[in-house]
């Protein structure tokens, strides 16, 4: 079992399954998010419930954190590992002419990620730990969108917002299928997941865009 | 038609190497890109010089022991053929042509432009058969009943040649498009169930051993490829490899 974990194909599907469940993760964020839309109450409500509920607090966030950052150790591992593997390097090396920019850019667009992830953490994640487990202030369920519009009033956070979105978009663009492939996921249903992952790739990453620009522009 | 080659030449595999450049004239646009590289030594000699060292052996497409990676492509720009196959039409009069090795720590120098591939041959000597009694009471393999979908699966694994374009290609340089094929070929066959799972971990084990990065799905091994060897053989040997190791 020790050979199987440390072997290249454990590690592709480990990081397929960690893409997989932070994709699953995305839809649930956005469907929280688009309540802000469309009313201030229920988006208290919704956000309350993701803030209190013990079994999101001490359990799906704790996996969530896991997930996050295995995918990103275990990208990073796996980059190296194939950074060394080809010790010299071509000349002339026509990358486009076989693969997408996105396939071959996964880290470029994975770091961006991780740079965007550190500082939605520092606008959200940070002052929500500091607010319940810290400092230990009173809950006010009405809170939550105040915070929201007060974070997307600044040009230069949702420009930041907006473009983190944009490398989401192509990473998912290619990290979608990708995962199914990795798993051994290939046969008559391949076109109808790659179809349906392009439209997931550029609709969610889309949702997020519509939200931080509608809280800019109509606070 | 007249070119300029910009040719890697590295006089052993201790040598550091550098890209040289050549001027070839008159070249027909007929000639296969080994007649011309034929030209090109043909000179060399005349004038006294080391000829460019390079692989080839059938030069129809068939034996897989040609490689090249000429202007930042394993087997040049067109699909579906080795370099054997690729013409010099290809090309135009007066362009400049980038000529090097397969690069990947698992295929190692050995003079200008060949590489060792025996990182290949170990893998497939680590499971890439079947074991047959040869001793007179062989089954026909006809009696064995094969989907005829199966079979034309198996058949399309088993048409790489195990030139190692797919490592060439790779940005990782994953060599899991071979693997797979060979793993695939079996697999799909009655008489390759009995080892299969054997067989895909003792390979994929070696194949990690020879220092071959990791795949991250680019295809670009699949575009590549003379054979056309298809990304659903690394999606099977992905499944196998589960298989034989969980289960």
């Amino acid at each position: 079992m020790s050979g199987f974990l440390s072997s290249s194909i454990a590690r592709k599907v480990a990081m397929a399954l960690s893409a997989l469940f932070l994709i699953f993760f995305l839809i649930i964020h956005l469907a929280v998010n688009l309540t802000s839309l469309f009313s201030e109450e229920v988006f208290n409500q919704a956000s309350h419930f993701m803030g209190t509920n013990p079994l999101i607090q001490f359990a799906m966030q704790p996996i969530l954190i896991f997930g996050v950052v295995f995918h990103f150790v275990m990208g990073f591992v796996l980059e190296l590992k194939n950074k060394k593997s080809r010790n010299v390097k071509y000349v002339k090396y026509n990358g486009a002419a076989s693969a997408s920019w996105m396939s071959r850019n996964m880290a470029i667009s994975g770091m961006a990620i991780l740079a965007f992830i550190v500082l939605h953490f520092i606008d959200f994640w940070f002052p929500e730990m500091n607010h319940k487990y810290i400092e230990f202030l009173p809950e006010d369920p009405t809170r939550y969108f105040a915070e929201l519009q007060h974070k997307f009033t600044n040009p230069l956070r949702v420009g930041a917002y907006v473009i983190a979105f944009i490398l989401l978009a192509l990473h998912l663009l290619h990290g979608f299928q990708s995962a199914f492939q990795s798993i051994g996921f290939n046969n008559k249903y391949t076109k109808c997941v790659k179809n349906f992952g392009t439209i997931y790739s550029i609709v969610i990453p889309l949702g997020f865009i519509i939200i931080a620009l509608c809280h800019y522009f109509n606070h | 038609m007249n070119l300029t080659l910009k040719i890697w030449r590295q006089k052993g595999p201790q040598d550091k190497g550098q890209m040289v450049e050549y001027k070839v004239t008159d070249i027909s646009e007929h000639m296969s890109f080994l007649e011309m590289m034929d030209v090109l030594n043909e000179q060399l000699v005349a004038k006294d010089e080391v000829p460019i060292a390079f692989d080839h052996d059938c030069r129809e497409g068939i034996c897989g022991m040609c490689s090249l990676h000429i202007n930042g492509e394993p087997h040049g720009p067109d699909r579906g053929i080795t370099t054997c196959q690729l013409h010099m039409r290809t090309f135009k009069d007066g362009d400049t042509i980038y000529i090097e090795p397969w690069r990947a720590k698992a295929f190692p120098v050995i003079k200008d432009l060949i590489v060792d591939r025996m990182a290949f041959e170990r893998i497939q000597q680590a499971g890439g058969y079947i074991s047959v009694n040869t001793s007179g009471n062989t089954q026909d393999a006809n009696a064995i009943p094969i989907s005829k979908l199966n079979a034309d699966l198996s058949m399309d694994a088993a048409a790489c040649i195990g030139c190692g374009a797919c490592v060439a290609s790779c940005k990782n340089s994953s060599a899991m498009l071979f693997v797979s094929a060979k793993v695939s070929q079996f697999a799909l066959l009655p008489q390759g169930k009995i080892e299969a799972a054997d067989r895909v971990r003792n390979m994929v084990k070696q194949m990690d051993e020879e220092g071959f990065g990791n795949c991250t799905n680019t295809g670009a091994c699949e575009v590549e490829c003379p054979k056309g060897i298809s990304l659903e053989n690394i999606a099977r040997m992905n499944r196998e490899y589960l298989k034989a190791s969980i289960i």
